[in-house]
């Protein structure tokens, strides 16, 4: 028996063949990919998985392909760094930090994501790939497409800075200006994918792609010497970052991976786009939709598809959910790069202001083990910090100007 | 004929509007209300619409005008 039983929608529970749709028929609810448990239970072992790739595909007995053909080989299995500065800044005991700014091959953690949707795209015979985006996403569908020579095309919205659009243009996709505005773009791509026989990412793909988002539970997991962590601290765009997180958790729970699931799940949002922590903040099982008004672009959906299961999430393991202004994510950013050398895009500034909240709140405490999810590189978003990192010294190229502005002496303050 | 599938969101000033009838009678689509939550305050429907493409995009139109949000069924599809 297959490994996936079938595609099952989270509202009415109706199941489906494993193919490329993403919308129940019945009730218009989002399917998600139903496993075989009782058949991985019977393969999977820690041992098995110590003995796989160096990369998120050792996982693969819990990831919705059939064929071992990966694309995107590489991706995950990125360092779990020992954040000790952080921590003694934050007075914490153990705090982590999941750096997928060094993911491959293109910086964040879509490359997880992608890597799943392009393997089971080809499987299902797609030729073509497609998705909507205005970063991150383009930039991974555009690389693993160009690695598994498949056709691609990008949609953007035709106001996008001309860096981002540099970054998906040198993979040679079919890049797609659209006119009008994100909503707009956001319809048009919809139709699109119901009309063209393409396998739109994170639409008619998207059961299988959210999947590959449990990887970074799995690696914590296992780079934590088979621990879950007490606290986790997870960007929220659409929210299904955070709920894969707590199902992959969930799942080496029940598959004997690990003993107890001990884990509160907080999310991290802007203050410009938080229509999911405002919902928990105020105790409501729904989200209002806003306008997006923030420097941290990555995260900016501002009516997310899985806010509503987030909240469920965060609620069913206890955690929190909080805000952070531009200014609190360009001093997160900060933080990070000034005690831990990891230079994070806007999405981890979120992530280190909210931890630092959340901390102070004595929400997670001391003792807590603490994991911080930073999920693409700095380099990708130096606009946000250009006017708050300072200026270099600038001196006359001779000794004595070189130290009067350091104020040494002629045998002092040397290394050697 | 084209059938295609939408998020709508009800202001509060709308939730008492009997909107979905009055689109399909201004418009040629068949509405088919799937899912709905609506409560005092605010309120939602998942929504199918059937017709031909450009008739449906006058009916989407129309939905706005009388002061309703109209996302695709995926909500967020731009990431």
């Amino acid at each position: 028996m297959a490994k996936m039983k079938a595609l099952v929608c989270r509202e009415c529970g109706k199941e489906y063949p494993p193919k490329a749709i993403h919308v129940c028929e019945m009730c218009f609810g989002p399917l998600e990919v139903k496993y075989n448990y009782e058949e991985i239970k019977g393969t999977i072992s820690r041992k098995k998985i110590e003995q796989g790739p160096h990369s998120m595909w050792r996982y693969i007995d819990l990831l919705p392909v059939e064929s071992t053909a990966i694309i995107g080989p590489h991706a995950g299995l990125t360092p779990l760094v020992r954040a000790k500065n952080l921590a003694a800044y934050l007075g914490l005991d153990e705090l982590y930090i999941k750096n997928d700014t060094v993911n491959h091959p293109t910086l964040s953690f879509k490359d997880r994501v992608v890597s799943v949707a392009l393997t089971r795209a080809r499987e299902l015979g797609f030729e073509t790939v497609a998705c909507a985006s205005t970063g991150n996403l383009a930039n991974s569908v555009a690389a693993h497409a160009a690695a598994a020579g498949m056709k691609c095309y990008v949609f953007i919205p035709a106001d996008l800075e001309a860096a981002k659009v540099l970054g998906n243009l040198i993979y040679k996709p079919n890049v797609v200006e659209v006119e009008g505005n994100y909503d707009d773009v956001n319809r048009l791509c919809s139709e699109i994918a119901g009309e063209h026989g393409w396998a739109f990412v994170n639409i008619n793909i998207r059961p299988y792609y959210a999947e590959g988002s449990k990887t970074l539970a799995f690696e914590t997991v296992e780079q934590l010497g088979w621990r879950t962590p007490d606290q986790v601290v997870i960007p929220m765009a659409s929210g299904s970052l955070l709920t894969k997180i707590w199902k992959g958790l969930n799942e080496m729970h029940a598959l004997g991976l690990v003993d107890q699931v001990r884990t509160k799940i907080n999310g991290a949002q802007a203050e410009g786009c938080s229509p999911i922590a405002t919902a928990f903040k105020a105790g409501r099982d729904f989200f209002k939709p806003v306008k997006p008004k923030t420097i941290a672009k990555s995260l900016a959906i501002g009516n997310p598809a899985d806010g509503y299961y987030a909240l469920k999430a965060t609620g069913e393991s206890k955690g929190a959910m909080d805000a952070v202004t531009d200014e609190e994510v360009v001093e997160g950013i900060k933080l990070l790069a000034q005690t831990e050398g990891i230079f994070a895009e806007t999405a981890g500034g979120v992530t280190i202001g909210v931890l630092c909240k959340l901390v102070k709140q004595g929400l997670i405490k001391k003792s807590d083990v603490t994991v911080a999810y930073i999920t693409g590189n700095g380099l990708k978003t130096q606009e946000a910090v250009v006017d708050a990192v300072g200026r270099p010294f600038r001196i006359q190229p001779s000794l004595v100007n070189f130290q009067k502005t350091f104020k040494m002496g002629k045998n002092s303050g040397g290394d050697s | 004929m084209t059938s295609l599938r939408f998020h709508i969101r009800f202001p509060e000033n709308k939730i008492k509007e009997p909107i979905i009838y009055q689109i399909g009678h201004e418009f040629k689509v068949v509405t088919n209300v799937r899912r709905a939550d609506v409560r005092e305050t605010t309120g939602w429907m998942d929504l199918e619409l059937t017709g031909e493409t450009e008739e449906i995009e006058r009916a989407i139109d129309g939905i706005r005008t009388k002061g309703c949000v109209v996302d695709p069924i995926e909500l967020n599809v731009v990431e």
